[in-house]
């Protein structure tokens, strides 16, 4: 591609992103209106990516991209083929649909404008995590769309269960998109690439590398999570908190499918092993079940539409890890007829909601007298999602079909299970559908009238592509299905099925599924009483189960907080003493660094005469009887300090110490003698001995490390400098002052406006007294006599 | 004469350490101070020890005749004292301001910043 090209969709990519930065703004001046300008941006990358519908249907891939970290080897690189371009079509169009949806349905909302911005940033991370190609910009795109979602569905965040849905769908997408980070690892380490392209260009060297499993495990963990499979199906339903915009964005069209989108491109690589033809069928054919049957018990329109779409992702999974090419086929045509009509379902449903005031079937009832435009999408919708002819649904369940019944006992199964799955389906579908709109007229909390033009354009125009899709069927598998199924495969496929129903197994089979859906959507107030029953019989689910752990996991942290910080300044004290003590002779011994024994210089009589002074001060400071005895013995050992200093020619330290040791005693006994503290030291022997061994322990350390540092020859190099230099340079005679005051000033300073604010501290404790009322009663119990 | 001093140093730490894992503010109060000496004391010893010639250059010369005690330390020395001086002023009165609050001089009964029993965090969303 040219190279302005490349340019071009560098800055599609981003367009999300500016327009969410607009949007705000754009709704301040426009209001809802502003949802006419905002759909321009989307529709522009839309159109921009039909540009390259040709190409790939002729088999090209699109790369580009810019180097990012460049030492780290990681580019910001994109790949389109006929998957990603699928993918990226189907965003920026139901996107373009959404944000219309969205003026409409959220008209006169006070946080509009932050419900366009955080949508279109989600469309934006979307769009960057189908286009992808480096695994770290595929890696932020997803968890980008985590977090966007988590914005999403905590929208309404004055709510709790708005909050906790959207943690909850944080939690687990975020904890998959670790996995997944994990599995990316294993897979560049396992084949030394870190993008799609060349590992899609690598073959065979994946499935034979030994990490392979690894891999596949923590791959499966981002995806199945993302997708809502079983048993991570949870988050799926709650997360229809969010508007109804984002249900039919989000947990339709997109951000579910990011899971499946992850599988179907990993396929041509990570596919056709055993272990991959296990798991996904079997963790797909178990979510397209429960999926089914939970949605069975529901009675909100928004959840029952949840759990299919828990159920179509389900049926996704289990159709691409099956292995067959015609398998793959039909998963691809059930995907993009799953996002036209399960995103028309939505829209509907919302419709309703916000002009009957309620979406609960059970109160639906001949409406669509009153909505006929909503009505005649919601019928098309369903007509697709019930795989009838003339509809891409259809086309879609005879390749199922078709894909599955291969004779083998795997394929039998898996026959039944998506017969049941797909029949219940069609109950449902019509249950949406059909059921509000026909029967009696109820009494809804509003009264119901058609929406306005920004609710039923998006509808009708994804129901009516549905429809358009089936009927010119040759045009969008040349276009779509086909180059998609292509890039999942991992070689040219072409799909051929049409609206023409052919006699045969798939045909047949359809039919049983229709008399299963009818059945089910006649009966379905008897099978929604008995799902509950056996719903209730079981009492707990992955749903309870996340409230536990995360209850659970609050505990744990409490008690580990208590454990490690107790409140006990002795106890933290100790701990670390202790590690000081292991500090200083762990390396000393491990190392052989112990000092050798010294030979005792001869100290002169009043030298070991001040010493000893300095000990006995030491002494009487522990053993005092009260304190004043032991302020007093603490004076001691500090002038027999200022005497060493003295002697050993430091007469300015000695001076300052002097000063300061008569300062701080005259200090403690004003001060301690207004306290009336108990004077002797209340530890119990045992805790006298820990101590007094650990601080034994301690201070021989700290000798025995002062004793191999002096048996190191010294370098005077700095002391020299500064003799040499203070008279000379500075014209100073006292070297220790010309350091302080010259050489050194600014530290100087530093310890002058230490000593500031230690005494501005000090004047602020003292001046702020227990004031509050609320502390009086506590300080009434001391007894100061300081007050004064 | 560094071994002895060595020593010295030792006994200076394992007192204060002492008082310090006490459970009595006063006495670690104590433990600060007696602990600031120490390190001083460790300071002075590993610049070596030269006895009774201060490092002041005489009138008639630019440099000290001959050896004098080593200046370096002694500079650092001084600052260390002034600062762990006014850091001593700090804690008395903090100790000070904490018993007329709280009532008490024991750590253990200190618990305004982590109560004992303290509740869960909310379990809610």
């Amino acid at each position: 591609m040219a190279a302005d090209s490349q340019w071009l969709t560098f800055l599609v990519l981003f367009l999300p992103f500016f327009a969410a930065a607009a949007a705000p703004l754009l709704t301040r001046s426009f209001g809802h209106k502003a949802a006419w300008i905002l759909a321009v941006f989307p529709a522009f990358i839309f159109l921009h990516f039909i540009g390259f519908a040709a190409p790939v249907a002729n088999g090209e891939t699109i790369s580009g991209g810019y180097s990012w970290i460049e030492s780290l080897d990681v580019d910001f690189s994109w790949y389109l083929d006929g998957l990603s371009l699928t993918f990226a079509l189907l965003i920026s169009g139901i996107g373009t649909l959404i944000v219309l949806y969205s003026g409409g349905y959220l008209k006169g909302h006070a946080q509009q404008g932050r419900f366009f911005s955080f949508i279109l940033m989600f469309m934006g991370a979307m769009q960057g995590l189908v286009v992808a190609d480096s695994f770290l910009t595929l890696f932020v795109f997803w968890e980008l769309t985590s977090i966007a979602s988590f914005l999403l569905i905590g929208f309404d965040h004055s709510r709790e269960a708005a909050r906790r849905a959207a943690l909850q769908a944080l939690i687990v997408t975020g904890a998959g998109g670790l996995s997944l980070l994990a599995g990316l690892l294993v897979i560049a380490q396992a084949t030394g690439v870190n993008s799609l392209s060349a590992l899609l260009a690598e073959g065979e060297g994946l499935r034979e590398a030994p990490l392979y499993f690894a891999a596949l495990l923590l791959v499966l963990g981002g995806a199945f999570t993302k997708s809502a499979q079983f048993p991570f199906h949870f988050w799926l339903p709650n997360a229809m908190e969010a508007p109804t915009p984002v249900s039919a964005y989000l947990h339709s069209a997109t951000m579910v499918k990011a899971g499946v989108y992850l599988l179907m491109r990993l396929n041509p690589v990570m596919g056709e092993t055993f272990a991959w033809e296990t798991i996904l069928p079997l963790f797909g054919g178990t979510t397209l079940i429960v999926g089914t049957l939970l949605g069975l018990r529901q009675t909100d329109l928004k959840l029952m539409l949840a759990y299919t779409t828990v159920a179509s992702l389900g049926l996704l999974v289990m159709l691409t890890g099956f292995g067959s090419h015609l398998a793959v086929e039909a998963a691809v045509l059930y995907l993009v007829a799953h996002s036209l009509f399960k995103g028309a379902l939505f829209m509907v449903a919302g419709c309703i909601d916000h002009e009957t005031g309620t979406r609960d079937l059970t109160r639906l009832g001949g409406i669509g007298r009153a909505m006929p435009i909503t009505f005649a999408a919601a019928l098309l919708a369903a007509f697709s999602m019930g795989g009838l002819p003339p509809f891409f649904g259809f086309l879609a369940k005879e390749e199922i079909y078709a894909g599955l019944a291969t004779g083998s006992f795997w394929g039998v199964l898996l026959t039944l299970v998506a017969i049941i799955g797909n029949g219940l389906m069609f109950a449902i579908g019509f249950a949406v559908g059909l059921k509000p709109f026909i029967g009696a007229a109820s009494d809804t909390p509003k009264h119901p009238h058609e929406g306005p033009i920004l609710l039923w354009l998006g509808p009708v125009i994804l129901a009516t592509t549905g429809l358009l899709a089936a009927l010119f069927s040759s045009l969008s598998h040349h276009f779509v299905s086909s180059p998609m199924a292509s890039a999942v495969v991992g070689e040219p496929v072409e799909i051929s099925i049409s609206i023409v129903p052919h006699v045969g197994l798939p045909l047949l089979l359809s039919l049983v599924t229709i008399a299963l859906g009818i059945f089910v959507y006649l009966t379905l107030e008897r099978g929604r009483a008995s799902m509950a029953t056996v719903l209730a019989a079981i009492g707990w689910g992955p749903d309870r189960g996340f409230d536990q752990f995360v209850r659970g996991v609050i505990r744990i942290s409490a008690v580990v907080t208590g454990i490690v910080q107790n409140g006990r300044l002795d106890i933290y004290m100790t701990v670390t003493f202790i590690i000081l003590a292991a500090a200083l002779f762990v390396p000393m011994i491990g190392f052989g660094e112990l000092p050798s024994v010294p030979a005792i210089a001869a100290l002169s009589f009043h030298e070991w005469a001040i010493l000893v002074i300095a000990f006995i001060g030491l002494g009487a400071v522990v053993y005092a009887r009260d304190r004043l005895t032991a302020i007093v013995s603490l004076g001691i050992q500090g002038f027999a300090v200022a005497l060493l200093f003295m002697l050993f020619g430091a007469a300015d330290l000695s001076f300052t110490q002097f000063m300061v040791e008569t300062l701080s005693v005259v200090i403690l006994a004003l001060v301690m003698t207004r306290l009336r503290l108990s004077p002797a030291d209340h530890r119990p022997t045992g805790q006298k001995l820990l101590d007094f061994s650990i601080a034994s322990v301690c201070g021989a350390g700290l000798g025995l490390l002062l004793m191999r540092v002096v048996e190191v020859p010294f370098d005077p190099t700095l002391s020299t400098f500064f003799a040499e230099n203070s008279r000379v340079i500075a014209h100073g005679r006292n070297i220790v002052n010309v350091i302080i005051v010259d050489f050194r000033g600014l530290d100087t300073l530093g310890e002058i406006a230490v000593v500031m604010i230690a005494g501005l501290a000090i004047l602020a404790l003292v001046r702020v007294r227990a004031g509050k009322p609320g502390n009086a009663t506590k300080t009434k119990t001391v007894e100061t006599g300081g007050e004064a | 004469m560094e071994p002895i001093f060595a020593v010295t140093v030792a006994v200076f730490f394992a007192t204060s350490i002492y008082l310090l894992l006490s459970k009595h503010i006063i006495r670690i109060l104590l433990g600060v101070a007696i602990f600031g000496n120490a390190v001083n004391l460790t300071i002075f010893t590993a610049g070596r020890l030269m006895r009774e010639v201060p490092p002041i250059i005489p009138v008639d010369l630019d440099m000290p005749a001959g050896a004098t005690a080593n200046p370096l330390p002694q500079a650092l020395i001084l600052t260390a004292i002034v600062i762990s001086f006014s850091f001593f002023a700090f804690l008395l009165v903090l100790a000070f301001r904490s018993y007329q609050e709280l009532g008490t001089d024991d750590t253990d009964g200190m618990r305004v910043a982590e109560p004992e029993g303290e509740e869960l965090p909310p379990l809610g969303y």
